[in-house]
């Protein structure tokens, strides 16, 4: 069970797709506009990492190693295009607007990342609960991003989420203020470049907190140790 | 009696950074002066806010990097910072733009590499960069000189402009824009730009009212009190003469060879260097020493590459000046600069002779 704990840590937080690794940087930048377009290509790049890590997992013996990348790339390639094929049967509108970053799915270097390093060395189930972390931690990446460069560049949240969720969802929009010369710099490539600069930093300074606190902590179970037996040698 | 034992060099410059600073920000006065009188005082307003930003955000930094706040603040670069980036926007401009645009070059430009002299590029023309960038309406709203108005500026419109976007009497600022005839106008080099683009040739642009014989009506004389204030910071050996001659020299050439090409498409060195901001940039911009290059040869390529990237963006690129642009490109190329121009070290033979 540890184990398994250790994969979502590991996802979720430590090796962060988006935060530590850097890897799908191009995608993260240029889809992260707005909340409905991040999480969309969220999704969908969770969707593949699951199905691609499940594949690779499944035929890990019977791979040679010597020619082990060509096949992944090509199970990679195969689910990116029946995934592509769903979001465009199903959310035409999303589907237009992410454009050519569906397809690029196959280069996300995530994806064969996680493939390689992961799904050939290990069992099937710890290999899609692998994928299924690595992609939500991307996917919130994603998600956190895409909501501080709508809420800076639009003043909206969930603008056009009807694209992914269906027409029920115009009621998720929210004009947090109005504004008549939107701020286009976080809407603009550099926007994303400087807002992610900023969450890496966040991250870094909550990992440099839990470190002081730990040794804080280390400290104070030493004084209590040598306080035992201090006591033990008094009562000896 | 006791001799003081110091190794090599004996002769120090007593030229501390703040005393440069100072120099620097007094040579802009001229200019500033000029400004005013042609454009209206809204340009002072613009200063006030933009170094009262400057010493908040400097502060606020300091304050949590947890170093002292007072002797940095003494040094003036943030005030400099200020003050180039308060003479380079619109006077007119709301007041959110240049408090954005200060806070950003102090706290990201600046602060987050590292501070005083480990910023990659000239936190004003970074800034600069980023208000064009972010909000193209309002960078852009230079009002014609006060000559040319057709409202008669009245003695409190630029207050009334910069913090509540009309003036006192309820125009804004495109109608303050209009001249006499019902005419938008715009900068000397925006107006050409576009005149060029419907098809005249630069004689007949030159005839709208914004230009004089030269170049732009008001703007040359910036210029040209940007070129004393500049003059006096090489004879005080603020600045060095490469640079600026190199920007000059560069833009003045390539200016001259368009307009030999053909003089009714390409405007005479005269008017591209008396124009937008190429003193400012060549004496004042270039010439910062944190993100300019450091070898002295490096700096004649430095300044070149910025006189020929404000030419090429002026003539073929979609912004009217370009200043800002080639100066942040400018500081990417210096490490590659400093690399290949690095002096040969005495005793050494230079590279590749064996």
């Amino acid at each position: 069970m540890s184990d398994y704990r250790n994969i979502i840590h590991q996802g979720l937080w430590q090796n962060n797709p988006g935060l530590v690794q850097l890897l799908g940087l191009c995608p993260l930048l240029a889809t992260s506009s707005t909340m409905t377009n991040a999480l969309g290509l969220g999704f969908a790049t969770m969707l593949v990492l699951v199905s691609t890590n499940l594949v690779v997992s499944l035929i890990r013996s019977q791979v040679p190693n010597e020619i082990r990348i060509p096949i992944f790339v090509m199970v990679i390639a195969a689910v990116v295009t029946a995934i592509e094929q769903l979001m465009q049967a199903y959310t035409y509108q999303l589907y237009q607007s992410l454009g050519i970053f569906i397809p690029l799915i196959v280069t996300n270097c995530i994806v064969i990342g996680r493939a390689e390093a992961f799904a050939s060395k290990n069992p099937l189930l710890p290999s899609i609960v692998d994928g299924l972390m690595m992609g939500l931690g991307f996917t919130l990446v994603l998600f956190l991003l895409g909501t501080c460069r709508e809420l800076l560049g639009q003043g909206t949240l969930f603008d056009g989420a009807e694209a992914l969720f269906g027409p029920w969802a115009t009621v998720l929009r929210v004009e947090v203020f109005k504004t008549e010369s939107h701020f286009l710099l976080a809407i603009l490539p550099p926007g994303a470049f400087m807002v992610l600069g900023f969450l890496i930093a966040a991250k870094n300074a909550v990992d440099a907190r839990q470190k002081s606190r730990q040794v804080q902590t280390a400290g104070i179970t030493r004084a209590r140790v040598t306080h035992v037996a201090s006591n033990e040698t008094s009562a000896g | 009696m006791s001799f003081r034992i110091a190794s090599s060099p004996h002769h120090h410059s007593q030229q501390h950074t703040s005393v440069l600073m100072q120099k620097v920000i007094l040579a802009c006065l001229p200019g500033i002066a000029c400004q005013v009188y042609f454009f209206g005082y809204g340009v002072l307003l613009q200063l006030v806010l933009a170094i009262i930003t400057a010493w908040a955000s400097e502060a606020l930094v300091l304050r949590l990097r947890q170093k002292p706040v007072l002797p940095r603040l003494k040094d003036h670069s943030a005030m400099l910072t200020a003050v180039l980036l308060a003479v380079s926007i619109p006077a007119f401009a709301p007041w959110w733009i240049i408090v954005l645009g200060t806070a950003f070059a102090i706290i990201i430009v600046k602060q987050l590499y590292g501070g005083l002299g480990h910023n990659l590029f000239n936190p004003a023309m970074a800034a600069y960069v980023f208000l064009l960038v972010s909000f193209p309406q309002q960078m852009t709203s230079w009002l014609p000189p006060l000559t040319l108005q057709a409202q008669q500026q009245q003695v409190l419109d630029p207050v009334c402009a910069v913090f509540t976007d009309f003036s006192c009497a309820g125009y804004s600022l495109t109608q303050l824009k209009t001249d006499i005839d019902g005419m938008t106008m715009a900068t000397p080099l925006d107006t050409l730009k576009t005149d060029l683009s419907t098809g005249k040739t630069i004689s007949e642009s030159l005839q709208q009212p914004v230009f004089d014989s030269i170049g732009g009506l008001g703007w040359n004389y910036v210029n040209l009190a940007f070129l004393i204030g500049g003059l006096w910071l090489l004879q005080q050996k603020v600045i060095q003469w490469r640079i600026p001659l190199a920007v000059l020299g560069s833009l003045g050439l390539c200016s001259l060879i368009g307009y030999l090409i053909d003089p009714d498409l390409h405007a005479s060195p005269l008017f591209h260097l008396l124009s937008g901001g190429t003193m400012l940039a060549a004496f004042f911009i270039a010439t910062d020493p944190v993100s300019a290059s450091t070898t002295l040869r490096g700096r004649l390529y430095y300044g070149a590459l910025i006189g020929l990237l404000i030419y090429l963006i002026r003539s073929f690129g979609g912004f009217p000046d370009a200043v800002a642009f080639a100066v942040m490109l400018a500081n990417l190329a210096v490490p590659l600069i400093d690399y290949y121009s690095r002096p040969r070290t005495y005793g050494h033979k230079p590279k590749g002779s064996y």
